[in-house]
C-alpha cells in the first residue's frame, strides 16, 4: 500500500533549521539518510524529494493575457511543504511507524525534533462516502 | 560473473556501433527519424538475442539488416495500410530494396549524426535526449533513468526532437565547413551538458544508473578521433578527464561535497590527469586558444598541484583573464574573482564580484552569494559570510550544494 | 529542471467538491485526464498523484517511547494537500505557463475555477562543477 509522507514548516521554522550548530545540522542529515537507505534495503523505498526554500515559491491564479497571474505574497504562518516521502509498506501501521521515524530525527542538542509527519494515502477511485 | 562481464561487453559493442549503423541505414533509406526508431529497435533485438546465441561474425552487418527490415516492414504496412484504403496493390509488392551490407560505410556518420543531433534548433535537453540515444546508442530506458524521468516521457521527448529535425529540413550530409566551425561550440556544449549532468547520486535508486560523464568522455573522444586537428574538441576532452579525474575526492561518505581545497590529492586519478595533460599540451601548441582549452588548462594547474598550498594561482588569474576576453559570462567573472582574491586579498575579489551585482543574468544566484560569502570570511566579515551562506542555501536547487551551504553557515555561527 | 505544481484546499473546500453535480465532477476530470495527457505528449511529464481525503489524513509524531503518536486532528485553516503533478521544463516560465493551464480546471458550472497552484522548484542531487 503507497502511503505519502509530508514534511512541513513555516519560514520562520525553516530559518530556524538554518541556525543550528553545524553539529546538529549534520546529525540531522545523517538520521534522514540512514533512514532513506533503511527503506531502499528493506523494498520500502519508492521516492522521496526535497523542495527548493520557501522563498522560491510562486503561487498562480490562472492567467490573464496568455500570461500567468502570480499572487503575491504567502502569509507568515503559511506551512510550506518541504519534502515528502513516498512509500510502499504492508500497511497503515508500518506507514506510521517510518513517520514517527522522521520525526525522531535530532535536531538542537541532539534531542528528537518531534516534528510532525503528515501520513496520506493516494486517492482511491471512488470518493469515500459521505 | 561472466555472463554480467560479456553483457557489459555487449552493451559497449553496441554503444560503439550505433552511430555507424544509423549512418549507414539512414543514408539508404533518408528518413532519418524512421531510421532512428527503427535502429533503436535492432539494438534491442541484439541486447536480448547476442547474449544466448553469441556476438555475430559480423555484428555492425546484422545490425544494419535487423534494422533495414524493420524500416522495410514499417514501409510495408504503411503501404499496405494505404493500400486497403485507396486500392493500390501494385505498390507493395514491387517495394523490397535489398540492403547491401557494407554500402555506405562513411567514417563521417558519427560526426553528421552530432550535428543533426545538436541542431541549434533543439532545445539543450532535446538535443541531450537525441545525442545519448542516436550517437551514444543509449537505450530511451537508460536515458530516462539517468534523468529521473519515465520513459514514456524520455521516448517522446526523442520523438519530438526528431520531429524538429524533419520539419526544419536538416540534411544527412556534414554541413559545409564555415557552418561547421560556427556549430562545433553549440555540439561541444551538449556534450559539457551530458558530462556536467553526470555529477549527480541518486538516492534509492534501484536500477544502476548509467555514468553519464563517462558516456560524455566516450563519446567526446570519439570525436576528437574523428576531428584530430580542432583544438577546441581536444580541449573539452581534456577538460572532462582533468575533472573526472578528481571524482573519488568530491564527494564524502555521506555524499556530502567537498570542495576542492580540501580535497584528498592521493584519491585523483593519475592517470586521467596525464591524457588530459597530454592532449591539452597538444591542442595548446596549435596555437589557438579557445573557452574549453583555457577551462582545461585552469584545471590542469590545480591537478598538477601536489598540495593546495602548492597551487599557482597566479597562473590561474592569468588564465581567467585571458578568458573572459575569449569567452566572457558570469561564471566566469566569479571564478576569476576567486582566484583573484587567492592573489591579491579577498577584498580584490569583491571588486571583481560588484560588477554583477547588476548582472541581470546572475543577480540573486545562489553562487554568486555562496562566492560573496567565501570572500567576505575571508575577510573576517563573519556575520556576512553567515548572511550570504544563508542566502545561497535557500536558492540552490542542488540539495548537495544546500547541505554544503548551510553547514558552511553553521560553522561560521559556532565560531 | 523539474518543479512541482501542487493543488491544495482547506476541509471546508474538500467537501464543497463533494458538492458539486455529477456533470461538473465529469468536466474536471476530463480536464485533469487531457492535461496530464497533454504533459506527456510534450515530454514534460514525470508524475502526478492525486492524494486521499482530509478525513483519512493522520498527523504523526515521535513517542517518548519508540512508538509513534497518532493523531487526526488539524485545524479547520489547515491547507490540505489535495495532488500534485511533477514537471521537467527548460525554464522557470515555462512552469508558471503549466500551473496556469492547471488552474484553469473547470469549476462549478464549468467555469474556469481559476484554482491557485503552488509552483516549487524540486531538489536535485546534482552537485554543480562551478565551472
Amino acid at each position: 500500500m503507497k502511503y505519502i509522507l509530508l514534511m512541513s514548516g513555516t519560514s520562520a521554522g525553516v530559518e530556524g533549521y538554518h541556525a543550528w550548530s553545524k553539529q546538529d545540522i549534520e546529525a540531522h542529515m545523517a538520521v534522514l539518510q540512514r533512514i532513506n537507505k533503511d527503506l531502499s534495503a528493506s523494498g520500502e523505498f519508492v521516492a522521496t524529494q526535497g523542495l527548493a526554500d520557501p522563498r522560491e515559491a510562486k503561487l498562480i491564479r490562472g492567467e490573464k493575457n496568455g500570461m500567468p497571474v502570480t499572487d503575491g505574497v504567502f502569509p507568515e504562518s503559511k506551512e510550506f511543504l518541504l519534502g515528502y516521502w513516498i512509500v510502499d509498506v504492508a500497511n497503515a501501521q508500518r506507514a506510521y511507524a517510518i513517520a514517527g521515524q522522521i520525526s525522531a530525527a535530532p535536531g538542537p542538542g541532539g534531542k528528537p525534533t518531534n516534528m510532525p509527519i503528515e501520513v496520506r494515502q493516494f486517492a482511491a477511485h471512488e470518493k469515500p462516502a459521505k | 560473473m561472466a555472463e554480467s562481464h560479456h553483457g557489459a561487453e555487449i552493451e559497449h559493442l553496441l554503444r560503439e556501433l550505433a552511430p555507424q549503423v544509423l549512418g549507414a541505414v539512414a543514408r539508404r533509406f533518408r528518413d532519418f527519424s524512421s531510421a532512428e526508431d527503427a535502429v533503436q529497435e535492432a539494438m534491442i533485438a541484439a541486447f536480448k538475442q547476442w547474449p544466448q546465441e553469441g556476438v555475430p561474425a559480423n555484428p555492425r552487418g546484422w545490425l544494419i539488416q535487423v534494422a533495414g527490415r524493420r524500416l522495410t516492414d514499417h514501409v510495408r504496412s504503411e503501404i499496405a495500410r494505404r493500400e486497403r484504403e485507396t486500392a493500390i496493390a501494385a505498390e507493395a509488392e514491387s517495394f523490397s530494396p535489398e540492403l547491401e551490407i557494407e554500402a555506405d560505410m562513411d567514417p563521417d556518420d558519427t560526426l553528421i549524426l552530432l550535428f543533426m543531433c545538436c541542431h541549434p534548433a533543439l532545445s539543450a535537453s532535446s538535443a541531450i535526449a537525441l545525442t545519448l540515444r542516436a550517437v551514444g546508442g543509449l537505450t530511451t530506458a537508460e536515458i530516462a533513468n539517468a534523468f529521473l524521468v519515465p520513459e514514456a516521457t524520455m521516448a517522446q521527448r526523442i520523438s519530438r526532437a526528431k520531429q524538429t529535425i524533419k520539419v526544419s529540413g536538416v540534411p544527412f550530409h556534414l554541413p559545409a565547413a564555415h557552418e561547421r566551425t560556427e556549430r562545433l561550440p553549440t555540439v561541444l556544449h551538449v556534450l559539457y551538458l551530458i558530462f556536467s549532468e553526470g555529477y549527480a547520486s541518486s538516492i534509492g535508486s534501484h536500477l544502476q544508473r548509467l555514468d553519464l560523464a563517462r558516456e560524455a568522455i566516450r563519446l567526446t573522444r570519439n570525436i576528437q578521433v574523428l576531428l584530430p586537428e580542432n583544438a577546441e574538441v581536444a580541449g573539452l576532452l581534456a577538460l572532462m578527464l582533468l575533472t573526472d579525474a578528481r571524482r573519488a575526492a568530491r564527494t564524502g561518505p555521506d555524499e556530502e561535497l567537498i570542495p576542492l581545497d580540501r580535497q584528498d590529492r592521493t584519491l585523483w586519478d593519475r592517470a586521467e590527469i596525464a591524457e588530459g595533460i597530454e592532449l591539452l599540451t597538444r591542442a595548446l601548441s596549435k596555437g589557438s586558444v579557445g573557452l574549453y582549452q583555457l577551462q582545461a588548462a585552469i584545471a590542469a594547474v590545480h591537478d598538477e598541484s601536489e598540495r593546495v598550498e602548492d597551487t599557482d594561482w597566479a597562473q590561474i588569474v592569468a588564465l581567467y583573464e585571458l578568458l573572459r576576453r575569449v569567452s566572457p559570462s558570469p561564471m566566469v567573472t566569479l571564478n576569476h574573482a576567486i582566484a583573484a582574491a587567492m592573489v591579491h586579498g579577498p577584498a580584490k575579489g569583491l571588486e571583481l564580484l560588484r560588477a554583477l551585482d547588476s548582472d541581470p543574468r546572475i543577480v540573486g544566484h545562489y553562487r554568486l552569494e555562496a562566492v560573496r560569502a567565501h570572500l567576505l570570511e575571508k575577510m573576517g566579515d563573519r556575520e556576512g559570510a553567515i548572511k550570504h551562506y544563508r542566502n545561497a542555501a535557500t536558492r540552490t536547487t542542488s540539495i548537495p550544494e544546500r547541505n554544503y551551504l548551510i553547514t558552511q553557515a553553521a560553522r561560521l555561527a559556532g565560531d | 529542471m523539474k518543479y512541482i505544481l501542487m493543488m491544495a484546499g482547506k476541509r471546508s473546500e474538500f467537501e464543497q467538491y463533494a458538492t458539486w453535480s455529477k456533470e461538473d465532477l465529469q468536466a474536471n476530470v476530463t480536464f485533469m485526464r487531457a492535461f496530464s495527457k497533454e504533459l506527456k505528449d510534450s515530454g514534460v511529464f514525470v508524475s502526478t498523484e492525486g492524494l486521499g481525503w482530509p478525513s483519512e489524513a493522520k498527523l504523526v509524531r515521535a513517542g517518548t517511547d519508540g512508538e509513534p503518536i497518532t493523531d487526526g486532528v488539524f485545524p479547520e485553516s489547515k491547507e490540505f494537500l489535495a495532488g500534485y503533478w511533477i514537471v521537467d521544463v527548460e525554464s522557470p516560465g515555462e512552469a508558471y505557463r503549466i500551473a496556469a493551464r492547471a488552474s484553469q480546471a473547470p469549476g462549478p458550472g464549468g467555469k474556469p475555477s481559476n484554482m491557485p497552484i503552488e509552483v516549487r522548484p524540486v531538489l536535485s542531487s546534482h552537485a554543480d562543477l562551478g565551472i
